[in-house]
């Protein structure tokens, strides 16, 4: 990706950070609110911890990959510039 | 006619809180952003069909599979896991690893240097037009038949777990597969492939994880498993010593060749709608690496899809049943297992997350053969056929009407795929007409020189006539399936494999018969284009850990252990 662009990875980490966001309060809500009917294995709070991490993950991404700094190229080697032949 | 009536069902197995709707429209909201940010960036045909060809490899990679993980690696793999056990692993492991591996070592290096558009582009360049024409034809048709099936899967999840009208579905899923590529191109789905790939996992792999966690671990779950059916639900291998003794009715053999070299390599290294992702590689090494990076990926997808089906094996308290079955009787069939697994063990935000990640799966499924398909009608056939040498511009015109005209085609299949009660085996079935004899055909054109235009044209039209011959012969006549599928208790599965099997072998038979019988070209003209004629770019500057071939022996060796593992 070249510099000026926003990267992919930025994208991805606002999605896992807006997300995460979302879960991780509705767990709050649910854990301090507990629902008459129950997911199974209600008693881990899954959507606590899984949307932390979810959270945890997007900043990071989001930080890494803000707009302003350059995108990490993951890609090995010289780049070749061709036209297709038709 | 009775999966018909199940449109009309309004029942759902879960309700969205406000918070998971939130999630949904923010996944809504987000690839349609990505589409409009992007649309700056696809002015051109490089643009707007190859995604200006500057992806990493980490990028393509990761598109390269997920433009696979559509409706049938989701909803349709989990589902075979529960009808056949840990037997639908094949499918990921080696009916996908050693062709990713053989794409990225052998392959990737032609198509890349021959600077090709799309496979029929190269089929061009090696066999000649009408090559190239009848490749380009029968990938369209498939294209826009796989599309209409992820459709249809998609519309029938949201029947199932939110009770939304199935029309209403199909039409705002395509609708916003249109808007995304339509003003982004190839780029915009790519992009969207990346994140759609991450929220799979993020949506689906709790799942599993909460799942081994109520059944108490790997080894209760298998004894559970046998408890509620059998022992031979859980062996790759060691049941396929004959047609009777596994849940699929499969040989070993089939399995091996049928699948694990004809159907793959067939698929994986051959058709347009996931090599086209490898072809947006920046470089040659980018190119090389990412269907390894794939298949490293590849092979932890059963994860959240097969482990979740064999988890509903164990724990869920109804048995599900065939589509029609299940509609006559009102229970759940096995293309609900997933859904059933998710209200299972997801509560508020997290159902949202998971109903966000079955979308994802098939709006990239949708998008990555949208997207091959405009590609190859507008360079292979409308440019080639209808209209040559327009400006750069008119191509970028044509490619976005094509968009708009492939999601209108594919609703159309949505409609027409209902009427089939199984999905997976009629995919397979499309897979064996088109994609087997295809492969016979680049793979002779990229590793012999002697291969002539007419060897491969020849063989390629006897390989698909051949396939959609056997498959009529079996439908007129069922008891033709003991010479199609070498027994008659070989179930659709197997079938499809061995149809792939015949259909590539007699594609490999016409193409080097008619090849002796006419004039080679020269070696000057075929520079590019085969083994032998090609100057391939050396790596011993690099170091090992950064050369495609390393990473291949490391994902090769991991793919081993595993059979072992699950023999």
């Amino acid at each position: 990706m070249h510099s000026h662009r926003i990267s992919i990875w930025f994208f991805i980490g606002l999605s896992l950070l807006v997300n995460g966001i979302l879960i991780t309060g509705a767990g709050i809500w649910e854990w301090i609110s507990p629902p008459v009917t129950r997911v199974v294995l209600f008693q881990y709070h899954a959507n606590v911890w899984w949307g932390a991490l979810l959270l945890v993950i997007g900043v990071f991404y989001c930080a890494r990959f803000a707009p302003e700094r350059h995108a990490k190229d993951f890609s090995f080697g010289e780049r070749i510039l061709w036209r297709p032949r038709k | 006619m009775m999966p018909a009536l199940a449109m009309f069902v309004t029942d759902r197995l879960v309700h969205l809180s406000p918070v998971d709707v939130v999630i949904v429209a923010f996944y809504f909201a987000l690839v349609i952003a990505i589409g409009f940010y992007l649309k700056g960036q696809a002015n051109t045909s490089e643009d707007f069909f190859m995604a200006g060809r500057e992806m990493t490899a980490w990028v393509a990679g990761l598109s390269f599979l997920s433009a696979n993980l559509g409706a049938l690696e989701l909803m349709g793999w989990a589902a075979a896991s529960y009808q056949y056990g840990i037997l639908a692993t094949h499918w990921y492991w080696i009916g996908a690893v050693p062709a990713m591996l053989f794409l990225a070592l052998v392959m990737m290096p032609f198509y890349y240097i021959s600077r090709t558009h799309s496979v029929p582009g190269y089929l061009k360049l090696r066999f000649g037009e009408p090559s190239r024409t009848l490749s380009a034809v029968s990938f369209a048709c498939m294209t826009v038949l796989m599309s209409g099936i992820n459709m249809y899967s998609m519309a029938l999840v949201m029947k199932v777990v939110l009770g939304w009208d199935i029309h209403f579905s199909i039409w705002v899923s395509s609708l916003t597969v249109a808007i995304y590529v339509v003003l982004g191109g190839l780029r915009s789905a790519i992009f969207n492939e990346v994140l759609q790939f991450i929220l799979i996992w993020a949506g689906a792999a709790l799942i599993p994880i909460l799942g081994l966690v109520e059944t108490g671990g790997w080894s209760n779950l298998k004894a559970q498993i046998t408890h509620n059916t059998s022992n031979e639900y859980l062996h790759m291998w060691s049941t396929l010593g004959s047609f009777n003794n596994n849940p699929m009715g499969v040989h070993w053999t089939g399995i091996a060749f049928g699948l694990g070299v004809v159907l793959a390599f067939g698929y994986w290294t051959t058709d347009f709608l996931v090599v086209q992702r490898v072809l947006a590689a920046k470089d040659l090494r980018a190119a090389k690496m990412a269907p390894i990076i794939g298949a490293g990926f590849k092979m932890m997808v059963p994860f959240i899809v097969i482990l979740p089906g064999l988890l509903g094996l164990a724990v869920l308290p109804v048995k599900l049943t065939g589509e029609t079955a299940a509609v006559a009787s009102g229970g759940h069939s096995y293309n609900e297992v997933l859904p059933l697994m998710l209200a299972r063990y997801c509560g508020p935000g997290l159902l949202g997350l998971g109903v966000t990640a079955l979308i994802a799966g098939f709006m990239s499924g949708m998008a990555g053969n949208v997207s091959a398909f405009t590609t190859v009608w507008t360079y292979d056939i409308y440019e080639a056929l209808i209209h040559q040498d327009a400006p750069d511009a008119h191509y970028v015109k044509v490619g976005r009407w094509t968009t708009v005209l492939g999601v209108l085609i594919s609703v159309g299949t949505a409609y027409l795929v209902m009427q089939f009660a199984s999905i997976m085996d009629y995919v397979q079935a499309l897979f064996s007409f088109f994609i087997a004899p295809l492969f016979g055909t680049v793979v002779l054109g990229m590793l012999w020189k002697r291969a002539t235009n007419a060897g491969g044209f020849w063989g390629l039209l006897a390989g698909t006539l051949s396939s959609v011959g056997m498959w009529a012969w079996v439908k007129v006549d069922p008891t033709a399936l003991r010479y199609v599928a070498l027994s008659p208790n070989a179930r659709d599965m197997a079938e499809n494999m061995y149809r792939a099997l015949w259909s590539c072998l007699l594609c490999f038979v016409v193409t080097i018969a008619v090849s002796y019988m006419t004039k080679p070209r020269p070696e000057s003209e075929l520079n590019g284009l085969v083994y032998g004629a090609t100057a391939i770019p050396h790596e011993s500057e690099v170091p090992l850990y950064q050369r495609p071939v390393f990473w291949a022996v490391v994902v090769a060796t991991v793919f081993v252990i595993l059979n072992i593992s699950f023999w």
